[in-house]
């Protein structure tokens, strides 16, 4: 990987450049419908990484997919510099879409194998920004450099890349329109465990370079911690903490946190480690429990939890717990 | 063809904490080899491997290391036209390598039970779970229906199923991937194997359904002194559950010994490399994650030395010579395959 010239100048403001407010988003299921996001409110702040963390089920690539428009929203409103996400059409739509892209989970999956990488690479150029194919792949050749694949990269199929070399591709996509706001939604889970941190480095830098906002779905709570300045916790489609990243890994507040990341195994002499192991599964979001969502689970939950559900609430600057009873703060 | 070490020569690691049991399992000389368009393919070249009674064994490694390939062959899942096993696989008396499909299928059912990793794909879902358990029994078994049924009820008992009888009676695409996965391990008990081969049991798991399952395979180990090959890309539920550890790459095996040997005093740069590539739940955070170059080799060609050189900053043209699997820089019975002796 090529160093980075110059250091980051890319800090976290506290001024949102994505607002999300209220967003609902309801799947069909047979002859019911369920909600994969339950009204979900959150600041995405201009300049920072902001992991959403949770199991698979609790809505977070539909929250990262949602804000793109990917998915359809029931309800709710995404502003991004002023202007609801949600209500764009048209040739509107495609030109603020060139300011927000996505990483895929699956480097196999999510690049046309006919094609050739560069003309994968140049495609948003072509669609968002209107450019010609000579100026496109001039720019696409750029991007790919810069990701680690050189020239000669460019003119042959996704098949012949490995899975890392694919999500490099993946990347360059993503970054070749000179977006300012990147989902990545497990961009690295897919990948072998030498190879992830590679990609990892590599996001992380072309971040501070474009000065991105980056929304880092994942469910791997160790890179979080290395990638995150903030993280948002996610169970059932509903937000249930919000911390800065150290004050979320020195111990979460919300039962779920602290047990998530206590089941995390970890390469440890002892083997005696205290483990929260949760007992059963996620419940089924067609028939919630009645009162907070983690109750059915929750080591801690009484009678009040199991009939009124918690609202989110501050329970420090910049931090906010869903719980009655969030640790330390109680 | 590299020498591969005997090991018994070198001495095996002994089980960590515990007294070394009787060997259950001893491959020697194993080779796996797919016939494949670009030519011959060795995805096990050479590996020797002793699986005690009532130990975890872990045979870590990524992608295209020969992990699977390994445990397959050693009860003959991957036999086929277009596949070369050569080497020896004893168990109770008999050279796995050798022995005929009929007498495989029966070591299969009682002997050595597998648990795959993808539990949707290998269960019918034409079938109620229980009902493949119990099909599991009556098989191998002079066992009535109801019997068998009800040994099913108990096995789901065992591998910690919420609600057991009313699992045994859904089918699988009603429970969750948790459950789907101890249905699989409930069928690998399902005859009181000697020795169960979990093939990335956990890995499409979430951690806390994860750490459940551990759990279950913690405790089959201790109540049932079951021989378990645990095959993982994950350290850390390595450093959970194994007792002794042997690190594949390429093919071979470039590290073996005991849980705290391999952990602690890793002595291959691969292992060393794996171990720093973990993103760390503590200690300091740097921003950016330790990485090693490259990707593996997977393809037909192998370099004559040691596969994991090109990725290596130690490599010097020593490397490029065979290397054995022996005991080096690390204590009595701790094996590696790397040549470099400067690192250590």
């Amino acid at each position: 990987m090529t160093a980075v010239a110059g250091k980051p100048t890319r800090t976290p403001s506290s001024t949102a450049l994505v607002a999300v407010d209220g967003l609902t988003v309801e799947y069909r299921r047979g002859r019911e419908t369920f909600e994969a996001l339950r009204g979900v409110s959150l600041d995405i702040h201009e300049g920072e990484t902001l992991a959403l963390v949770g199991e698979s089920g609790c809505g977070k690539s539909t929250f990262g997919r949602t804000l793109l428009r990917l998915e359809r929203a029931t309800a709710g409103e995404v502003r991004y510099r002023g202007v609801d996400l949600l209500k764009l059409r048209g040739v509107e739509l495609r030109r603020t879409r060139a300011e927000l892209q996505m990483v895929f989970q699956d480097p196999f999956s999510s690049l046309n194998p006919r094609r050739k990488v560069v003309d994968i690479v140049a495609a948003p150029l072509r669609h968002a920004r209107g450019m010609s194919r000579a100026e496109a792949r001039a720019e696409a050749l750029t991007i790919l450099e810069r990701v680690g694949l050189g020239a000669e990269a460019a003119n042959r199929r996704p098949a012949e890349f490995s899975g890392g070399q694919r999500q490099r591709i993946g990347i360059a996509r993503a970054l070749v329109s000179r977006p300012r706001f990147v989902v990545a939604d497990e961009p690295v889970s897919a990948l072998d465990v030498s190879v992830q941190a590679q990609v990892v480095n590599l996001l992380a830098d072309l971040a501070d370079e474009y000065l991105l906002t980056v929304l880092f779905i994942s469910h791997d709570l160790g890179v979080v911690r290395h990638v995150a300045d903030r993280v948002a916790l996610m169970y059932l489609g509903q937000i249930v903490e919000i911390a800065d990243r150290d004050v979320f890994f020195s111990g979460p507040a919300h039962p779920y946190g602290e047990a998530l990341l206590s089941a995390v195994p970890v390469v440890e002499r002892t083997r005696s480690r205290e483990r929260i192991v949760l007992g059963g599964d996620l419940p089924d979001p067609v028939h919630p429990p009645a009162g907070c969502l983690f109750s059915t689970r929750c080591p801690l939950a009484d009678e009040h939890c199991r009939t009124a559900r918690p609202e989110m609430r501050d329970i420090a600057p910049g931090r906010q717990v869903r719980c009655h009873y969030p640790k330390g703060f109680s | 063809m590299t020498a591969v070490s005997d090991v018994s020569k070198t001495g095996e690691p002994a089980a960590n904490g515990r007294v070394a049991g009787d060997e259950v399992l001893r491959v020697r000389d194993l080779h796996v080899t797919f016939d494949v368009r670009a030519g011959r393919l060795p995805a096990v070249a050479g590996v020797d491997l002793t699986l005690r009674r009532g130990e975890v064994l872990a045979l870590v490694g990524e992608s295209g290391s020969g992990k699977s390939a390994l445990s397959m062959a050693l009860v003959g899942l991957n036999r086929g036209p277009r596949t070369t096993i050569t080497g020896s696989v004893e168990f109770n008396g008999m050279d796995l390598v050798r022995a005929s499909d009929r007498e495989l299928r029966k070591v299969r059912g009682n002997g050595i039970a597998v648990v795959f990793q993808d539990a949707l794909a290998a269960l019918n879902p034409l079938h109620r779970a229980g009902a493949q358990v119990a099909e599991m029994i009556t098989t191998h078994r002079a066992v009535g229906k109801d019997a068998a049924w009800n040994r099913a009820i108990e096995l789901f008992t065992d591998v910690g199923m919420a609600d057991p009888h009313r699992a045994v009676r859904a089918y699988p695409h009603e429970l969750s991937g948790g459950m789907r996965q101890r249905v699989m391990i409930a069928l690998g008990l399902a005859n009181n194997p000697d020795v169960l081969i979990a093939d990335e049991p956990t890995t499409a798991l979430d951690v806390t359904i994860q750490a459940q399952v551990l759990e279950v395979l913690k405790e089959l180990q201790r109540e049932h002194h079951t021989s378990i090959i645990l095959i993982t890309h994950d350290l850390g539920v390595v450093a959970e559950v194994a007792d002794r550890i042997a690190v594949m790459y390429a093919g071979r095996i470039v590290e073996y010994g005991t849980r705290d040997q391999v952990l602690f005093d890793p002595q291959h740069p691969y292992t060393r490399g794996l171990l720093d590539v973990v993103p760390s739940l503590t200690g300091p955070v740097t921003g950016r994650l330790s990485a090693i170059p490259g990707s593996a080799v997977t393809g037909v060609e192998r370099p004559p030395g040691c596969a994991f050189a090109p990725r290596c900053r130690l490599a010097g043209p020593e490397c490029e010579q065979p290397v054995e699997l022996r005991q080096r820089g690390g204590e009595q019975g701790h094996l590696d395959a790397c040549t470099k002796e400067d690192h250590r």
